[in-house]
């Protein structure tokens, strides 16, 4: 008995010096730890979680160089020098990782999370640490407007996924106005759903009568989508809609093309930019393409932006995509704070960011929404074109949708301002 | 009274209160991945008490899932938080549907056992991931506990809930020991050694597989509780094929030697997975195969064989020193 408890006492005590030693090391001054939180394995790593990291990485180096155009040609945040850790979204104890990344790490700010479901768990225990948490590129709308109603230490710096899908459905009837019906092809789970609602409820409210013809909803990562294009083909809908992503989303492209599917109906594709460098002339002409933002192709000119997609190109020898547009967004957005409060004290830099209009490379972020801390943007979608001069897929007949026009007002909530028929809605 | 008790089980009483003192003394994120340790290893506390049986369930995760979602959905719309009624709640649930499975799953033994365990927890994947209401696969997040009507906040809360967690985890590995050194609990290693003797002799093995089943489905509903109410959030990624072989990973990894390596085994993989995430946030799965593969190949009974076979040289040692 005695030594049973020798033995545990003992081997606690092993493993408590040995965690609790590497945690004393403080961090210096002139610097300021920040946590990155992305897919790094997984499904969701190739698409979206990797370019982030990537874009991170640019941006770090450039930032603590002093690199990047104005307005942020000054050097760190408020002159403290970025510290990164990175960590994998990948896990099945995302609260426990955040706590340790917060506690033990020692982060001053976390800049993470792609997956909803994250942020939904995360959202709340952000609050409880009293840590500075700033969301980059999960779309739901719920953060603010269900689970944490008064933020105060957490933010998110792109425009929630209700925007992608009014101002999808307000393009795609500039283009085809005489549409009547309208299908989606969306994959059954949280993105999927959400998407395609927001979208068909835009499309009834913006075109009285138009009709669902089919919803199709194939399981995430099926690969293979021959009877729900079968379905939409006999269907004949004027629109077909889809916010699928990554291979599966280039699975549909080049099995639906071979079908006839993009002849036959007009596809609008919520986050086809992703695929616009891989595929070129697999992609279907005439196809719309949104990239959720005015990110990629669909970036404004400016200088921010051309600085932005020749030092990513150099560097890892693609152009970034949106993923990587929303990391700038986060990173750009704490280093404006943090330069605009001259600190990197977190309540400070918290104040700072608290309704802060910024300027990134894919346009203006303005903090706007609940209370200064979720953000909006304006949108763009266009149609793709393929260029065999060039051998490069281009984006033809842009249209930009102002920030104030597809978001909706600060304290009305996502759905209720589709129903309400976009009330307060300013599209000039 | 304590004549009763064996060694593991005067350890498990004296480790309640070390456990609950450690949660005031280390730092509170060690004392995060302490408590959704705990919860997660009572499910593989499920899994080693059927592979006890030879059974391997690749599908423990359904009753780690029904567990969290019965809270979470008394949460969401009964408004319910107390830590009594989910836990009761939760148990409930995962006894109920694993006594109506477990009809058909005590007829099958090996890989057929594991295909038709996983099939059954991805049916509940393939469902919640449709069902909207439920947040389809962003899950939704459950209320904080309260416990009789007293609602604890800030820090009071999380130590709270800690104590909470630990409690019933020490209930259950104590009858889930007693269970084990009970004739119950020997029928099932005898299925595993030869089932027909087994009925030759007189008991039902469908009858004892069955039984291990059930009891198996509600250590794995508790957890699924308190692991639910530690991270404040359910998805139906708890009921996916890679958390229920999380379950599996750890049972092989700890053995199957003693009741309380599952726990064990289950915090020191989660502490060794968060330094190989710190140590190469890219590759850090290889370590954890690594890892594996290593514990199959020099020890295929588990991490718990180095304390038996100490153990075992000890005594070796005094027998020949009384001898001499």
């Amino acid at each position: 008995m005695k030594t049973f408890l020798k033995k545990t006492i003992l081997s606690t005590s092993i493993c408590l010096t040995a965690v609790t030693g590497s945690a004393l090391s403080y961090a210096a001054a002139d610097e300021v730890k920040v946590g990155f939180v992305t897919f790094l394995s997984g499904g969701a790593a190739g698409p979206f979680g990797i370019p982030a990291r990537n874009a991170a990485e640019l941006m770090i180096e450039s930032i603590n160089a002093g690199k990047v155009p104005a307005p942020y040609n000054s050097a760190g945040l408020a002159g403290a020098k970025i510290n990164p850790i990175f960590i994998d979204e990948n896990s099945k104890q995302k609260v426990a990782d955040y706590k340790k990344l917060v506690q033990k790490d020692g982060a001053d700010i976390v800049v993470g999370y792609i997956s909803s479901g994250s942020c939904k768990a995360i959202a709340p225990v952000a609050e409880e640490e009293k840590k500075l948490t700033v969301f980059f590129d999960c779309g739901t709308p719920q953060i603010f407007e269900d689970i944490n109603t008064k933020p105060e230490y957490l933010f998110r710096t792109a425009a929630h996924a209700t925007m992608d899908n009014v101002a999808a459905a307000k393009y795609v009837l500039s283009i085809k106005k005489d549409a009547s019906s309208i299908a989606g092809i969306n994959q059954n789970y949280a993105w999927g759903q959400d998407s395609w609602r927001d979208f068909s409820a835009s499309m009834k409210k913006l075109k009285g009568g138009v009709k669902v013809s089919t919803e199709q909803f194939p399981k995430i990562y099926a690969g293979q989508y021959g009877s729900e294009i079968s379905a939409l083909l006999t269907k004949k809908p004027s629109i077909v809609h889809s916010s699928f992503w990554g291979g599966d989303m280039e699975a549909l492209l080049i099995q639906g093309s071979g079908r006839g599917l993009f002849s036959r109906s007009q596809v609008i594709l919520t986050t086809g930019e992703t695929a616009m460098q891989r595929l070129g002339p697999q992609m279907p002409n005439g196809t719309i393409i949104g990239a959720r933002g005015p990110n990629g192709p669909l970036a404004p000119d400016n200088e921010l932006n051309d600085w932005f997609r020749k030092a990513y190109f150099d560097r890892f020898g693609s152009y970034p995509t949106y993923p990587s547009y929303h990391m700038v967004q986060a990173i750009l957005g704490v280093k404006a704070a943090a330069d605009k409060a001259a600190s990197t004290e977190q309540n400070k830099i918290k104040s700072a960011l608290k309704g802060l209009d910024f300027t990134t490379p894919s346009g203006n972020v303005s903090m706007a929404l609940s209370g200064g801390h979720q953000a909006i943007t304006e949108t763009a979608y266009g149609t793709y074109k393929y260029n065999k001069d060039t051998g490069k897929g281009t984006l033809v007949n842009i249209k930009r949708y102002a920030a104030s026009c597809v978001n909706p007002p600060a304290n009305m909530k996502s759905l209720d301002w589709i129903e309400s028929g976009f009330k307060g809605a300013n599209c000039q | 009274m304590t004549k009763n008790l064996d060694r593991t089980e005067k350890g498990l009483i004296i480790s309640l209160p070390v456990l609950i003192a450690l949660g005031f003394i280390l730092p509170e994120w060690i004392v995060n991945y302490i408590q959704v340790s705990l919860g997660t290893g009572l499910v593989a506390l499920g899994v080693m008490l059927q592979m006890r049986a030879g059974l391997v369930s690749f599908g423990q995760g359904l009753y780690f899932c029904i567990g969290g979602y019965a809270a979470g959905m008394a949460g969401k719309f009964l408004g319910v938080s107390d830590i009594f009624v989910l836990v009761a709640l939760g148990l409930f649930a995962s006894v109920t549907v694993a006594f109506f499975a477990g009809f058909l799953l005590r007829r099958y033994r090996e890989i057929f056992f594991a295909m038709l365990s996983l099939a059954l927890s991805m049916i509940l994947f393939g469902l919640l991931s449709k069902l909207e209401v439920l947040g389809s696969t962003d899950g939704f997040n459950l209320p904080s506990a309260t416990y009789l009507g007293w609602a604890p906040e800030g820090d009071t809360a999380k130590y709270a809930l800690y104590v909470a967690t630990c409690i019933p985890t020490i209930i259950c590995t104590i009858l889930l020991n007693r269970y084990l050194r009970g004739p119950m609990g020997y029928v099932g290693e005898a299925i595993r050694e030869n089932e027909l003797r087994v009925e030759y002799l007189g008991t039902s093995a469908h009858r004892a597989v069955h039984i291990k089943y059930i009891i198996a489905a509600a250590v794995s509903g508790i957890g699924g509780v308190l692991w639910a109410l530690a991270l404040g959030h359910v998805d139906p990624e708890m009921t996916n094929w890679t958390t229920s072989g999380q379950f599996v990973f750890v049972s092989i990894l700890s053995g199957t030697g003693n009741i309380v390596a599952p726990l064990f085994g289950t915090f020191i993989l989660e502490i060794v997975r968060v330094y190989a995430v710190e140590a190469s946030p890219n590759t850090w799965q290889m370590i954890l195969g690594t890892l594996m593969l290593l514990t199959i190949i020099f020890l295929p009974k588990g991490l718990w064989s180095l304390i038996q076979k100490k153990k075992a040289a000890i005594s070796t040692q005094k027998m020949a020193g009384s001898e001499s």
